[in-house]
C-alpha cells in the first residue's frame, strides 16, 4: 500500500479551498501558494515515475481486503504508464501556474481562477490514478465541470457563446459514458477493472459487447476530440485565457480522453479486430481533415486548435496500429514499436502546443489582437517569444534535432514495418502540409514588416512569463534524448509492457 | 426486458430535443431528461426477484435485499447533475444579456 | 410579498430546518443522509430569502458569510479523512471511532460526522447558487 499515491489527490483539492478560505484575509496568498503546491506535485510525481520501475503499486482505499477473491471497495493503481501522464499533468501545470501570475492580473476575481485550476489538476489526478471504472467517471466529471468554468472565464460574447457549446457537447459525452457504464456493470456485477477483465475472458455476448465498446468510445471520443465529435474543440480552445488554453490543449485531452481511451481497450477489453480498425480510420480521419482545416485559418489560437486535433490523430493511428497487430496476433515486436512511437508523441506534443499556446498569450497580452494579419515584425521588439516560437514550431513540423522529429519517424517506421504503407504516406504528407502551415503563422506573426499603426509600448513580457516559455524550450531539446535507446528503456518501455500484457494483468492485481 | 428498452428510448428523446429545438432553455432541459433517463436505467440494474429495500432490520437475519451500489452510484451522479445544470444556467442567464435573444440562430458570432 | 406570506414563512422556515437536520443526522439508519438533508436545509434559507428579499437581507453579506462556512466545512471532511494517515494502520478513510451496536443513533464509527459536515456543506452550496443569480439579477437591472 503506497502511501503516496492518495497524496497526490487530496493536496490539489485542499489547496483549492483553502486558498478560498484565507484569501480574504492574506492578498496575494493564491498565486504563490498555487505554484508552490504544484511544484510540491511536481517533485512528487517524478518521485513516482524513478521509484514505480517496471512493477505495479496498488492503493485500497479504506482498508477493505478482497473477500474470497473478489475485491470490493475502491483500487488505486499507480503503473509505469500512469507515472508518465502524472509527470506530464504536473509538469505544465506548473509552468502554467507560474505563467497566470502575471497573465490573469488583467480579471477580475483572480482567487477563483486559481481555486478551478486545482481542482482541475486534482480531477485529473484522479482519473490518471484510478483502478475503478466509476471512480474514473466521479473525477472525469470534477475536472470537466471546472474547465466549463475556466473556458468562460473572461464573461464577453465569445467566451459565453465557446462554454455553452462546450457545455452541451461535454454533457451529452458524460452520460453516453454513464450509460455504458451501466451496462458494463448489468453484465460483469463488478465495477474494478482488473475484475471485468477477468469477467471478459470467460465469455461475451457478441452483439453486446461491440455496442458497449461503441458507447464507451463515443463518450471518451467526445472528450479527446476525435472526428467525428471534433465541433467544440476550435471555439474552446481559442476562447479560453492563454494558460487555460495550454493546459486544456497540452493535458486535459489526453488525460481524460486518450489515456482512458487507452487504458481501457487495452486492460480491460479483449481487442477485436474490426474496432481496432474502426478506431484506426478513425485517427486518419482527424490527422488529415484537421490539418487541411487548419490552414485557412487567421485566428493565431484557432489555427493552433486546429492542429491539436491533427496531432491527436497522429497518437489515435499509432495506437491503432498496434490493436490491429495485436489483434490478430502478428508480430508482438512491432506492435510495441508503435505503441511506443504514440506514447512519446504525446508526451512531445504537451511540449511544444502548450509552449506555443503560451506564445500566443504572450502576443497577445501585449498587442491586445489576435488576428494574423494586424501583426508583424516583433522579432526585434520580442526576441525571446519570437525564439521559443520558431523552436516550438520547427518542433511540431518534425525537423531534426527538435523532438517531434524522432516520435514522428518512430510512427512511420512502425507503419510501414507492418506494411500499412498507406498510413505512413499519409501521416508524412501531413507532416509537411503541418510545416506549411507554420511558416504562414511565423512570417506573418514575426518577420513581417510592421503595420502603419505605430504601438509604442510593445515591449518583451514581465519574468514569470518568460520564466515558462524559456522552460518548455529547454525541454523541447531534452525530450528528444527519450528516443535513444537506453532512456526509452527505462521510461517508455515499461508503460508499452504493462498495456501489452493482457493475460496477467488482472491476476497480478487481484492478487496483491 | 421492456423496461430497459423504455429508458433507452428516454435518453434518445432527450438527444432528439438537443438536436432540433432553437430555445436555449429547452436544450437545457433535453440535457436534464437524457440524465434522468439515465438514472432509472441505473437503479433498474440493481433488482433482485423478490428483495425488500436495503436497510439492515436486525430482528430479520435472513433476508433478500436489492443490489444497494447502483443506488449509492445514482446518488452520486444526482450530485454531478446538479453541478452541471446549475453551471449551464447561469451561461445562459449571461448569454441573454450580451445576446438580447434565447434564439441559438442568432448566436453565431464564432464561424469557420 | 404579502402579510400572509411573511408570517408563514416565520412559522414553517425552522421547521423545514429542523426536518432536514433531522435526516441528516439519521444517515446511516434511515434513507436519506448528508445530501438530501443538505438540500432540505437550503430549502428554508432560500424560502425566507424568497419572502423578504433584499428590502430586509443584506444579500452580499450572506454570500460571504456562506462562502466562508462552506470552506470550513470541506476542510473539515479533508481533516477527518486524512486523520486515518496518521493514527494506527497507514490507510485514508479510515473508520476510527468505536462503532456500537447495529440501530442505535450513536454508532458506526465516524459515518455521522461525515454526514453532518457534508449535510452543513451542501446547504451553503445550493444557497450560494440562488444568491448568485439573484445578485447578478439585482445589478443588472439597476
Amino acid at each position: 500500500m503506497n502511501p503516496v499515491i492518495p497524496i497526490l489527490v487530496i493536496v490539489p483539492l485542499a489547496c483549492a479551498f483553502l486558498s478560498m478560505a484565507l484569501g480574504r484575509f492574506v492578498r496575494d496568498l493564491p498565486k504563490y501558494f498555487t505554484a508552490v503546491v504544484m511544484l510540491f506535485l511536481l517533485i512528487a510525481s517524478f518521485y513516482s515515475l524513478i521509484n514505480i520501475g517496471t512493477g505495479l503499486s496498488l492503493y485500497k482505499v479504506g482498508g477493505w481486503e478482497p473477500v474470497n477473491k473478489i475485491p470490493i471497495g475502491i483500487y488505486m493503481v499507480l503503473d509505469g504508464y500512469s507515472a508518465i501522464m502524472l509527470c506530464i499533468i504536473s509538469t505544465i501545470g506548473f509552468l502554467s501556474a507560474v505563467y497566470s501570475i502575471s497573465y490573469i492580473n488583467r480579471y477580475t476575481g483572480e482567487k477563483y481562477y486559481y481555486a478551478l485550476f486545482c481542482l482541475m489538476v486534482a480531477g485529473m489526478n484522479g482519473v490518471v490514478l484510478s483502478g475503478d471504472l466509476f471512480n474514473i467517471f466521479v473525477f472525469l466529471e470534477i475536472s470537466v465541470i471546472s474547465s466549463y468554468a475556466l473556458v468562460a472565464f473572461g464573461v464577453e460574447k465569445n467566451e459565453l457563446e465557446a462554454s455553452f457549446k462546450y457545455q452541451v457537447l461535454g454533457g451529452i459525452a458524460s452520460f453516453l459514458i454513464l450509460f455504458g457504464i451501466g451496462f458494463i456493470y448489468w453484465k460483469t456485477k463488478t465495477l474494478n477493472i482488473a475484475d471485468i477483465k477477468e469477467a471478459f475472458k470467460t465469455g461475451y455476448d457478441k452483439t453486446f459487447y461491440v455496442f458497449v465498446q461503441l458507447l464507451i468510445l463515443s463518450g471518451f471520443g467526445l472528450k479527446a476530440a476525435i472526428m467525428p465529435f471534433h465541433a467544440w474543440l476550435p471555439d474552446a480552445h481559442s476562447s479560453a485565457p492563454s494558460p487555460i488554453s495550454a493546459m486544456l490543449s497540452g493535458v486535459f485531452i489526453k488525460a481524460v480522453g486518450i489515456y482512458v481511451i487507452i487504458r481501457l481497450f487495452f486492460n480491460m477489453f479483449v481487442i477485436s479486430e474490426e474496432v481496432a480498425i474502426l478506431i484506426t480510420s478513425l485517427g486518419t480521419l482527424s490527422m488529415v481533415i484537421g490539418v487541411f482545416l487548419a490552414i485557412g485559418q487567421w485566428d493565431i489560437k484557432r489555427l493552433l486548435a486546429y492542429h491539436s486535433i491533427s496531432q491527436m490523430g497522429y497518437v489515435i493511428l499509432a495506437v491503432g496500429t498496434g490493436m490491429i497487430l495485436i489483434s490478430r496476433g502478428q508480430n508482438r515486436d512491432i506492435a510495441a514499436l508503435a505503441i511506443t512511437g504514440g506514447l512519446f508523441h504525446l508526451i512531445n506534443h504537451a511540449a511544444f502546443k502548450g509552449l506555443l499556446f503560451l506564445n500566443a498569450g504572450a502576443i497577445e497580452y501585449r498587442l491586445g489582437t489576435r488576428n494574423l494579419k494586424e501583426m508583424g515584425g516583433l522579432s526585434a521588439r520580442m526576441p525571446v517569444t519570437s525564439a521559443t516560437s520558431f523552436i516550438a514550431s520547427m518542433s511540431i513540423s518534425g525537423l531534426p534535432p527538435f523532438n517531434g522529429f524522432f516520435s514522428k519517424l518512430i510512427i512511420v517506421i512502425a507503419c510501414v514495418k507492418a506494411r500499412f504503407y498507406l498510413l505512413a504516406v499519409l501521416a508524412v504528407i501531413v507532416s509537411i502540409v503541418t510545416l506549411a502551415s507554420f511558416l504562414k503563422l511565423q512570417r506573418y506573426a514575426f518577420y513581417n514588416k510592421a503595420p502603419d499603426k505605430e504601438n509604442h509600448n510593445i515591449k518583451e513580457v514581465a519574468s514569470p512569463m518568460l520564466f515558462s516559455m524559456i522552460t518548455l524550450g529547454i525541454l523541447c531539446f531534452l525530450l528528444s534524448l527519450l528516443a535513444f535507446p537506453s532512456l526509452r528503456e527505462s521510461i517508455l518501455q515499461p508503460a508499452v509492457d504493462i498495456l501489452m500484457d493482457t493475460d496477467t494483468y488482472g491476476l497480478k492485481i487481484i492478487g496483491m | 426486458m421492456i423496461t430497459y428498452l423504455l429508458c433507452f428510448i428516454l435518453f434518445l428523446v432527450g438527444l432528439y430535443g438537443v438536436i432540433t429545438r432553437r430555445n436555449l432553455i429547452k436544450i437545457a432541459i433535453s440535457l436534464s431528461i437524457m440524465e434522468v433517463s439515465t438514472f432509472l436505467f441505473f437503479a433498474l440494474i440493481g433488482y433482485i426477484e423478490g428483495g425488500r429495500a436495503p436497510i439492515v432490520n436486525p430482528a430479520e437475519p435472513n433476508q433478500v435485499y436489492v443490489d444497494p451500489l447502483p443506488q449509492a452510484l445514482v446518488l452520486t451522479a444526482i450530485v454531478i447533475g446538479l453541478a452541471t445544470t446549475s453551471l449551464l444556467m447561469a451561461v445562459i442567464i449571461r448569454i441573454y444579456r450580451k445576446y438580447k435573444t434565447f434564439d441559438i440562430r442568432e448566436i453565431r458570432n464564432l464561424r469557420g | 410579498m404579502t402579510v400572509i406570506v411573511k408570517k408563514t414563512t416565520q412559522i414553517v422556515a425552522g421547521m423545514i430546518f429542523l426536518y432536514g437536520a433531522y435526516v441528516v443526522i439519521h444517515g446511516h439508519l434511515t434513507p436519506g443522509g448528508g445530501f438530501a438533508g443538505g438540500v432540505i436545509m437550503a430549502g428554508a434559507f432560500i424560502l425566507v430569502t424568497l419572502a423578504f428579499g433584499s428590502d430586509f437581507l443584506n444579500l452580499k453579506k450572506e454570500e460571504a458569510g456562506s462562502t466562508a462556512t462552506e470552506n470550513i466545512s470541506i476542510l473539515m471532511v479533508i481533516l477527518l479523512s486524512v486523520i486515518g494517515l496518521f493514527i494506527g494502520a497507514k490507510i485514508f478513510f479510515l473508520n476510527f471511532l468505536p462503532k456500537g451496536t447495529v440501530g442505535e443513533l450513536v454508532s458506526a464509527g465516524v459515518l455521522p460526522l461525515y454526514n453532518i459536515f457534508v449535510g452543513i456543506e451542501v446547504t451553503s452550496s445550493i444557497f450560494i447558487i440562488f444568491l448568485a443569480l439573484v445578485i447578478y439579477k439585482e445589478e443588472e437591472s439597476t
